[in-house]
C-alpha cells in the first residue's frame, strides 16, 4: 500500500487528542460516582476519551494512509488582528463604553485586509460605529453605557 | 377536520399584526444579510438571533424562522449572480444558475428558483402541520433510555451526511458533546472546567460556538485569497421565465418538492442532500443531460425547490422531538430556551398557538419571499456589490456586539475569537464545523437522559438494549455507522459531492 502522509490529518488529529486528553485529565479531579448515580466527572471522561482516541485514529491514518487536502496558505495577519479586535472588544465594552470600544474595535479589525488603506478603514470605522450605535442602542435598546468608566462617567 | 382547525389556530396567531411585521422585517433581514457573499444562513440566524430576544417568544420564533428562509434564498440569489453560494445546499444552484446569468438569462432563472421555493414551502408547510402531532404523541412515550437513543442516532445519521471522512466528522460530533459539558452538572451543581471563572458557570453560549464557527471562521477561510477576489454581478434583465422555461420547470419542481420534503427531515443537512440528489436525478432523467452544467434551468427549480421544501420540514424533528436537523434548527432551539421553552413533544398541547401560529407563520413567509424578491432585485443586486473590505469588519463587529449582548458577559466574547481560530483550522483540516455544533446542542441532552435512563435502571445498561424503541433506534444508528464508514459507499458519497468543488 501507497503510504500517503497528511499533514493536515496529523494536525486534526493531534489537536483532538489534546483536548480530549485535557477533559479526561480535568474529569479525573471530579467525583466519577457509580453507574447507578453517575458523578460530573464520568460522562466527560468517557467523551473525553472517545475524542483523544478518535484523534490517535486520525493521526494514524495521517501517517500511513492520509486524506490529500493541501492545507493552504494562512492569513496570518487576518488571524492575529481579528483575534486581538475581538479579545479587546470583550476586554473593554464595560470599561470604555460602546461608541469608542466599536470605532477601535471596527478600526482594527479593517487592517486584518492586506488591502486596506488608512483613509478607507478610518471611514469604514465612522461609518460602521454610527451604524452600530444606531442598530444596536438607539433601535434595539441594549443596556450598554455609550461612555464608559474608564472615560470618567 | 382536525388539520384545519389547528391551521385556522395558526393563522389567527400568524396574521396578527406584529406577527406578519415581524415576518416581514425577518424575511427582508434574512434576505440583505444572505445576500452578502460569504455569509450563509447559520452565519445569518447565529448574528440577528440577538434582535429577537426582546420579543413575545411567538413574535420572536415567527421572525427568526423569517430570517431563516430569507437567508436560505438570498444564498441562492447570491449562488447565481455571482457564482458564490453561501453554503452547500445553494452550490447546486449555482452550477446552472450562474451559467444562465452569463447567458443573459439572470431572470429566468431567479423566478425559477423563486417559484420552485414559494411551491415548495407550501406543499412542506401542509406536510409539518400534518406529520407534526402524530409524531408528538409518539415522542411522549418515550423514556429516557429511548430518547438517549434516539439524539445517539440523531448524531451518527449526521455524520453519513457531512462531507470529508466519516472518521472526523466521529471526531467532531464527539467534540461538540465534550466542549458541551462545560458548565455546572445538571445533577450535583458542580462546576466542571471552568478554571474558577464564574462566567463559565452557565457553561459557553452556543451562539459563540456558531458565530465563531460559521463567521469568524468563514471570514478567515475569505481572507486567504483576498486577491482573487472580484465579483462580478450579472445583470438582470427580463425577469419572466418564458413558454418554454415555465413547461420545463413544472416536473422538476414537483419532484423536488418530494424528495425535500423527505430528506429534510434527516439529522445533519437533509436540505445539503435535497439538492444534491434532487440534481442528480434530474440530471439522469432529462432528455437533454448535456445541457445541464451549460444553464439547464431545471437544475435551478429542482434542486431549489428541495431545498426549500427540506427547509421547512426539517422544523419536524424539532418541533416533535427537541431535536435540531441542523446548525439553524441548533440556534432555534437556544432562541426556545431563551423565552423559556423547551422544545420538544409537549409544545404542540402546552402552546397550541406558539406551535401553530410558527407553522402558519412558515407559508407566509414563502407568500412575502416571493413578493419580496423578484420587485427588489434591483436592490439585492447593489447589495452583492459592497466589497469585502467594508463586508468583514461588520460581520466581525456585529457578531462581537450581538454575542455580548446576549448576557453582557465578556467570555461569550472571547469564545467567538477561540472557536473562530478552532474552527478555521480543523475546518483546513477537512473537519466540517456542522457535526461540532449538533454535538454541542445535543450533548447536554445525551448525557442528562444517559444519567437518568442508568437510576431508572439502577446502573444496569442493559436498559437501553431491552426497551424496543431504544434498541431499533441504537440498531439504525450502527446501520447508518456502518453505511458511514464502509469504504465503497464512502467513495460514492464522495461523488455525490464532487461535482461542488
Amino acid at each position: 500500500m501507497e503510504r500517503r502522509r497528511s499533514f493536515p490529518d496529523v494536525l486534526a488529529g493531534g489537536i483532538f487528542v489534546l483536548i480530549g486528553g485535557a477533559f479526561v485529565v480535568g474529569a479525573l479531579g471530579y467525583e466519577l460516582g457509580t453507574p447507578t448515580r453517575m458523578g460530573p466527572g464520568a460522562f466527560p471522561l468517557l467523551v473525553g476519551a472517545a475524542v483523544a482516541a478518535l484523534g490517535l485514529a486520525i493521526v494514524g491514518k495521517g501517517l500511513v494512509a492520509g486524506e490529500v487536502i493541501s492545507f493552504g496558505p494562512v492569513p496570518w495577519r487576518a488571524v492575529a488582528v481579528i483575534v486581538v479586535a475581538v479579545l479587546f472588544f470583550g476586554f473593554t465594552i464595560r470599561r470604555l463604553g460602546f461608541v469608542p470600544t466599536t470605532a477601535v474595535t471596527a478600526l482594527l479589525t479593517t487592517l486584518a485586509s492586506a488591502r486596506v488603506r488608512l483613509l478607507t478603514a478610518v471611514a469604514v470605522a465612522a461609518g460602521l460605529t454610527v451604524a452600530s450605535t444606531l442598530i444596536f442602542v438607539v433601535g434595539l435598546q441594549l443596556r450598554i453605557p455609550l461612555w464608559g468608566p474608564w472615560l470618567g462617567f | 377536520m382536525e388539520l384545519l382547525d389547528n391551521l385556522a389556530l395558526g393563522f389567527s396567531t400568524a396574521l396578527l399584526v406584529q406577527n406578519v411585521l415581524y415576518c416581514f422585517v425577518g424575511v427582508l433581514l434574512g434576505t440583505a444579510v444572505g445576500v452578502l457573499p460569504g455569509i450563509g444562513p447559520t452565519a445569518t440566524v447565529a448574528m440577528l438571533l440577538p434582535i429577537t430576544f426582546s420579543f413575545e417568544p411567538v413574535t420572536a420564533l415567527i421572525m427568526l424562522a423569517g430570517i431563516y428562509y430569507g437567508a436560505q434564498y438570498g444564498g441562492s440569489t447570491t449562488a447565481i449572480l455571482i457564482n458564490l453560494p453561501g453554503e452547500s445546499s445553494a452550490a447546486v444552484t449555482a452550477l446552472d444558475g450562474h451559467e444562465m446569468a452569463r447567458q443573459g438569462r439572470a431572470g429566468p432563472a431567479l423566478a425559477a428558483a423563486a417559484i420552485g421555493s414559494f411551491f415548495a414551502g407550501t406543499v412542506a408547510t401542509v406536510a409539518l402541520a400534518a406529520a407534526a402531532p402524530p409524531l408528538a404523541s409518539v415522542a411522549l412515550k418515550f423514556g429516557p433510555a429511548d430518547y438517549f437513543s434516539l439524539v445517539l442516532f440523531g448524531l451518527i445519521v449526521s455524520i453519513a451526511l457531512a462531507r470529508g471522512t466519516a472518521l472526523k466528522a466521529l471526531a467532531m460530533i464527539a467534540l461538540g458533546v465534550l466542549l458541551g459539558t462545560v458548565g455546572q452538572d445538571i445533577y450535583t451543581g458542580t462546576p466542571r472546567f471552568v478554571f474558577e471563572q464564574r462566567e463559565l458557570y452557565g457553561g459557553i453560549d452556543f451562539v459563540s460556538v456558531a458565530v465563531g464557527l460559521f463567521g469568524v471562521a468563514e471570514i478567515l477561510r475569505n481572507l486567504e485569497n483576498e486577491q482573487t477576489r472580484t465579483a462580478i454581478v450579472s445583470r438582470v434583465t427580463n425577469l419572466w421565465p418564458t413558454r418554454e422555461d415555465r413547461r420545463r420547470i413544472v416536473a422538476p419542481i414537483l419532484r423536488g418538492t418530494g424528495l425535500g420534503a423527505a430528506l429534510g427531515v434527516l439529522p445533519g443537512g437533509g436540505h445539503v442532500l435535497a439538492s444534491f440528489t434532487s440534481y442528480a436525478v434530474e440530471k439522469r432523467i432529462s432528455k437533454r443531460p448535456q445541457e445541464f452544467g451549460r444553464g439547464a434551468i431545471e437544475g435551478v427549480a429542482g434542486p431549489e425547490s428541495a431545498n426549500n421544501a427540506a427547509a421547512q420540514t426539517s422544523f419536524i424533528p424539532l418541533l416533535t422531538l427537541g431535536l435540531p436537523a441542523h446548525p439553524v434548527m441548533a440556534l432555534m432551539i437556544g432562541a426556545f430556551i431563551v423565552h423559556g421553552i423547551t422544545p420538544g413533544p409537549n409544545v404542540i398541547n402546552d402552546e397550541p398557538a406558539l406551535f401553530w401560529g410558527l407553522i402558519a407563520s412558515m407559508w407566509i413567509g414563502n407568500v412575502l419571499l416571493l413578493l419580496l424578491n423578484l420587485p427588489l432585485i434591483g436592490l439585492w443586486v447593489r447589495m452583492l456589490r459592497i466589497p469585502y473590505q467594508v463586508l468583514f469588519p461588520m460581520i466581525i463587529l456585529f457578531a462581537a456586539i450581538g454575542t455580548y449582548s446576549l448576557n453582557s458577559n465578556a467570555y461569550d466574547v472571547y469564545a467567538i475569537a477561540f472557536f473562530g481560530i478552532l474552527g478555521y483550522i480543523l475546518i483546513k483540516c477537512g473537519c466540517e464545523p456542522a457535526p461540532l455544533l449538533l454535538g454541542f446542542v445535543l450533548g447536554p441532552l445525551l448525557e442528562e437522559n444517559l444519567r437518568r435512563a442508568l437510576i431508572i435502571s439502577r446502573g444496569d445498561p442493559s436498559v437501553f438494549l431491552t426497551r424496543p424503541i431504544s434498541a431499533a433506534l441504537l440498531a439504525l444508528a450502527l446501520a447508518a455507522l456502518v453505511v458511514a464508514v464502509l469504504p465503497t459507499i464512502r467513495r460514492r458519497r464522495a461523488a455525490v459531492f464532487a461535482e461542488e468543488e
